[in-house]
């Protein structure tokens, strides 16, 4: 086994999943068989080898640092599941 | 000479001596949607009324001698590009609801050349997936055969096409997901070179791998739609700034002298025969055309899928966070505080395709894991990047099947994600190098289109593109017609 059912239910915590049983029994065994084929690169001898972190070679981008329109208030908030005056609302942080 | 198999040029001139108009034309193609789009359901908005009104302006331009090559034209762009004031949704339950509050860069630019928005097009959720049977939605239906799918993630903008509903779409390709669906749907689809096309609106996927492109009926409208998109883009920082050709210029060059490679691990056992048939009878058109034809290794090809899936998760995992029920979306009210409601909005918003990727990215990412699955990932993807530019010294681009078999059935792989994942093995290696490449109709399976794939040099759209419109003037399989009526 690549991949135990407690580190899935893990994993589910960190990718903030509420998931069911039956979800998770079906993903331990799909996520064991990825794994699995995923192996396949450690055939390949990569010592030195420098990681592609992104495929056309760039430096960082730099713009001047000047104030333009945005978005704005209304269009910002348009689409939050609740919100009051120029907040999001969300539910109790602090217990 | 019907306008439906004109290329836009025509259009564009038919529209300029009168003989027609935006408003017929976008008129026609709101009723074929309405007659076809029951069956084949590649729509998941249709903007009658916006569309209309924005015909009957571009009406106006034309009349009075103004806009450009694209006014006037109906075109429909996936679900994953930003359309103010238009829903986008992703394919996705979480963003059912949700509102662009402005345009994706490339959207934008056809809108401002004046291209007619007639709705948003089905996809994979996220834009995860080869058949579009992941989508929230119903699933899209390939117009060549009812039954089976359009390709993926951007089968909606192949089948579009196909069906006849639009003139030219845009979709977005992270590992196949544009030359996929418009080889299943015998149409033509250009992925650009990463940073070729600003990806700013337009929903991440997977940051290093995701481009946008157009999909076409011909080539011609593939390169006048590329030509319209292109270019840096100060809102992207990832589009690179460097000169767009008129890729119309040029087109019909021909391929004499070109050199044309054949990546031998692309000519494998799996390749369904007829598949490898059409693609071996477009070499022999290309060979005519005075071509010469290499033989070439790309000797990491085998690893790429697994690459692939190890640094699109990881990718997609980080880029699904936004994803929380804060600012946008659907979300889920639960007692238990702010994780709580994070946990059960995200486990109900994501379909099971997008659940296991994120859990497999975020597995790959984690504390101990991090070394062995995505930074050696990484450093394949290096060898993989490789095998390209040493190819690209012996020849100008290279020649391959774009997936081994025609379009499969609805439902025949949704319960193997790996052999799912495995029909994407021709098109995957293109995004990890960051290369450009496009798919053209080059023969049939029966009665399922085949496509053919070229690979060009980084930023060398242009070559690839001349040499399919080679092919394309040599050939008819551009003029068949899905039999959908």
């Amino acid at each position: 086994m690549k991949i135990t059912r407690e580190e899935v239910e893990h994993v589910a915590r960190l990718s903030r999943l509420a998931l069911e049983e039956t979800e998770i029994d079906a993903l331990t065994g799909q996520m064991d068989q990825l794994l699995g084929y995923v192996e396949k690169l450690n055939e390949l001898d990569t010592e030195g080898i420098v990681p592609t972190a992104h495929a056309v070679p760039m430096e960082n981008a730099f713009r001047a640092d000047e104030v333009k329109p945005s978005i704005g208030l209304e269009r910002a908030l348009q689409n939050a599941p609740q919100s009051e005056e120029s907040c999001f609302v969300v539910p109790k942080i602090i217990e | 000479m019907s306008f439906s198999q004109m290329s836009i040029r025509q259009l564009q001139q038919s529209l300029r001596d009168g003989k027609t108009s935006s408003v017929e034309l976008t008129r026609a193609c709101l009723e074929r949607i309405a007659a076809t789009d029951a069956r084949v359901n590649a729509f998941v908005t249709v903007c009658d009324e916006s569309a209309l009104a924005a015909a009957a302006e571009a009406d106006r331009k034309l009349a009075a001698g103004e806009g450009g090559p694209l006014t006037g034209i109906p075109i429909a762009v996936k679900d994953i590009f930003n359309t103010a004031g238009v829903r986008t949704s992703c394919g996705s339950r979480i963003l059912e609801n949700y509102t662009a509050p402005y345009d994706a860069t490339a959207f934008a630019k056809l809108q401002q050349q004046g291209a007619i928005l007639l709705g948003k097009l089905n996809m994979d959720e996220f834009a995860m997936g080869s058949s579009n049977e992941n989508s929230a939605n119903d699933p899209v239906h390939n117009p060549w055969d009812l039954e089976r799918v359009p390709g993926g993630s951007s089968g909606g903008s192949a089948a579009a096409l196909a069906a006849g509903q639009a003139y030219a779409t845009l979709g977005t390709d992270t590992g196949g997901s544009i030359r996929q669906p418009a080889s299943f749907c015998g149409v033509v689809g250009v992925k650009p070179t990463y940073g070729r096309v600003s990806r700013y609106g337009v929903i991440a996927y997977a940051s290093s791998l995701d481009q946008v492109g157009p999909l076409a009926h011909n080539v011609e409208d593939a390169a006048l739609m590329l030509g319209a998109i292109a270019g840096y883009d100060p809102a992207d920082s990832t589009s690179v700034d460097c000169p767009v050709p008129d890729y119309l210029t040029g087109l019909n060059a021909g391929v004499k002298g070109m050199k044309i490679g054949l990546p031998r691990e692309y000519f494998i056992e799996g390749l369904d025969p007829a598949v490898k048939q059409a693609v071996e009878a477009a070499i022999e058109v290309y060979r005519g055309l005075g071509a010469e034809i290499v033989d070439v290794s790309l000797p990491h090809t085998d690893y790429a899928v697994a690459c692939y899936y190890l640094i699109a998760t990881a990718e997609a995992s980080s880029n699904l966070a936004r994803y929380d029920g804060v600012r946008y979306g659907v979300r889920q009210r639960v007692e238990g505080g702010l994780t709580g409601m994070y946990e059960k909005t995200r486990a109900a918003g994501f379909g099971d395709e997008v659940k296991r990727r994120i859990m497999l990215g975020t597995y790959a990412l984690s504390s101990g894991y991090y070394d062995a699955y995505y930074l050696k990932a990484q450093k394949v993807r290096t060898l993989i990047r490789e095998d390209f530019l040493k190819a690209f010294e012996q020849v100008d681009l290279l020649l391959t099947p774009v997936a081994p078999t025609a379009a499969f059935k609805l439902g025949e792989k949704t319960d193997d994600p790996l052999q799912m994942y495995l029909s994407d093995i021709f098109t995957i290696p293109v995004n990890l190098a960051g290369t450009c490449a496009l798919s053209l109709p080059c023969g049939m399976d029966g009665q399922l289109p085949v496509g053919l794939q070229l690979i060009g040099q980084p930023f060398d759209e242009a070559r690839i593109l001349q040499a399919a419109q080679a092919y394309e003037a040599e050939t008819d399989w551009h003029k068949q017609r899905a039999p959908l009526d």
